[in-house]
């Protein structure tokens, strides 16, 4: 059990002031192997007998159709993008994240705010500005930046799913191809994590590395913070 | 809080609680403007093409909370302010707003929402070069309401926040707290308050004068008619002139 704590205010409604379950991020760029170590960690904690939910950007129920419809077209600029991201991220924190946390869950967040201001700040948000809406997010247990390169996201994307117009950042219309657009929109978005990860006590892991030993690395943190609390 | 409006439009907004005739007021001043020919956009709260079927699904659902509310609301003025506000005051075009980010100040403020955190929200918005507030007294906003329609709405009641099964009794503490939001506003953001239970003429008239006094020297965007008869006459370079110069160009290179 602890005391909820937030970055900032908050918001009104919450009733519970401690909450019993573990909120673990993981963090990190485009290819980066997130989702595949988000996995990974849900199997292993489940083995263990921890009841597990997971999340992550754009899943609210409340904001899915409507930004998934707002992507696919031509109209949505930067600061609108930016709230209606935080409309899916307070949605989910409050109804999915928090309810889990109260009920003794593990919630594993695959992204949290930090990726939502990366991208902000790289298409020209004020810095304190985005911070500031994210008042509202609570304030992980655990949150695990997985780092690598520009070359080793670019052969993750060429060998995996290729190349997609949001994750190259062509909105930005830094290059005319995918390509040259990608490398310097997730160089971008390296610089932003990297500038926040000591500002919000990320722990940082070498992710050019083999999914395994990746996994050990995450493993090896998870499992200390969840001795810590024994 | 807010920056003032750096470009050569004009944005002048109206706020007020529902039921205030602040729609009534702003659409005759609309077509007043327009009948003049001047350059005039209109905008209404909650009215953004993208955001649409999002705040629909929220409302008939009854899936918002104060925040997820509060930040829909402040997306849905992203998207007005960065698509059309904005290039439209760059352009030199007198913007009308029915509701502005005051309405969500106000709102969310009532809703339990810490304070800081809403105006952050919305800083990137312009103080307004005038700003129309409707005062008046609650029972007459609901008076006009009632006597229009049947049924307030959910969130209009502030349902939401549980106040009172009651949807009368419940608009009446929401609304109440809106109008103390509101009273506070009004200072720091130099609202101009108009008595909303004048008759609908007199308000207009007091709003088309204090128009006309911000208008007085302006030059906004020209319409097409009147810029093509200040070019009349006027010879510019004509299509083929432009062509024949390339060519020359050419040629002597």
């Amino acid at each position: 059990m602890k005391d909820v704590r937030f970055f900032g205010e908050g918001f009104p409604g919450i009733n519970s002031h401690e909450l019993q379950g573990k909120l673990i991020v993981l963090e990190g760029t485009d290819g980066v192997g997130r989702s595949t170590q988000t996995q990974l960690l849900r199997h292993w904690l489940e083995e263990s007998g921890y009841a597990v939910s997971d999340t992550g950007l754009r899943r609210s129920p409340l904001t899915q159709p409507g930004l998934d419809a707002a992507k696919s077209g031509h109209t949505m600029g930067p600061l609108t993008m930016s709230l209606f991201y935080a409309t899916d991220f307070a949605d989910r924190l409050e109804n999915q994240i928090i309810p889990a946390l109260k009920a003794g869950f593990i919630v594993l967040s695959d992204r949290y705010f930090y990726s939502i201001i990366a991208r902000d700040i790289v298409r020209g948000a004020d810095p304190q500005w985005a911070r500031k809406v994210y008042g509202i997010a609570l304030v992980p247990d655990l949150t695990i930046y997985l780092k690598a390169d520009i070359r080793t996201l670019v052969s993750r994307m060429v060998y995996g799913r290729g190349f997609n117009y949001w994750e190259s950042g062509m909105d930005m219309h830094l290059s005319d191809n995918l390509y040259d657009s990608f490398c310097i929109y997730q160089t971008r978005l390296i610089e932003q994590f990297d500038q926040m990860a000591e500002e919000f006590n990320f722990v940082t892991i070498d992710a050019n590395r083999s999914i395994q030993e990746v996994f050990e690395d995450v493993r090896r943190c998870v499992k200390s913070l969840l001795q810590d609390e024994q | 809080m807010f920056k003032n409006n750096p470009y050569p439009g004009k944005l002048v907004i109206v706020e007020g609680i529902d039921g205030s005739g602040k729609s009534t007021q702003i659409n005759l001043l609309f077509k007043w403007l327009n009948a003049q020919g001047k350059a005039v956009y209109y905008s209404e709260w909650n009215s953004s093409e993208l955001v649409k079927s999002t705040m629909r699904l929220g409302k008939s659902e009854k899936m918002f909370t104060p925040t997820t509310y509060s930040l829909l609301q402040a997306t849905d003025f992203a998207d007005r302010w960065e698509n059309l506000m904005l290039p439209l005051l760059k352009a030199g075009v007198i913007v009308l707003a029915d509701r502005y980010a005051f309405t969500g100040l106000a709102r969310d403020v009532a809703r339990g929402l810490d304070k800081k955190w809403v105006r952050n929200l919305y800083s990137f918005a312009f103080q307004p070069d005038l700003a129309l507030y409707f005062k008046l007294p609650l029972d007459v906003a609901l008076e006009r309401l009632l006597s229009a329609r049947t049924k307030i709405k959910f969130y209009e009641a502030g349902m939401d926040l549980g106040l009172s099964e009651n949807r009368i009794v419940s608009f009446r503490l929401f609304q109440q707290r809106v109008i103390d939001e509101y009273e506070h506003m009004a200072g720091e953001f130099n609202f101009t308050v108009l008595d909303g239970t004048l008759p609908v003429q007199i308000q207009q008239q007091q709003i088309r004068n204090l128009v006309k006094k911000l208008l007085l020297r302006w030059e906004g965007l020209p319409n097409p008619k009147s810029l093509a008869k200040m070019n009349r006459g006027k010879r510019t370079e004509t299509l083929s002139d432009t062509f024949n110069m390339s060519t020359q160009k050419e040629v002597l290179e």
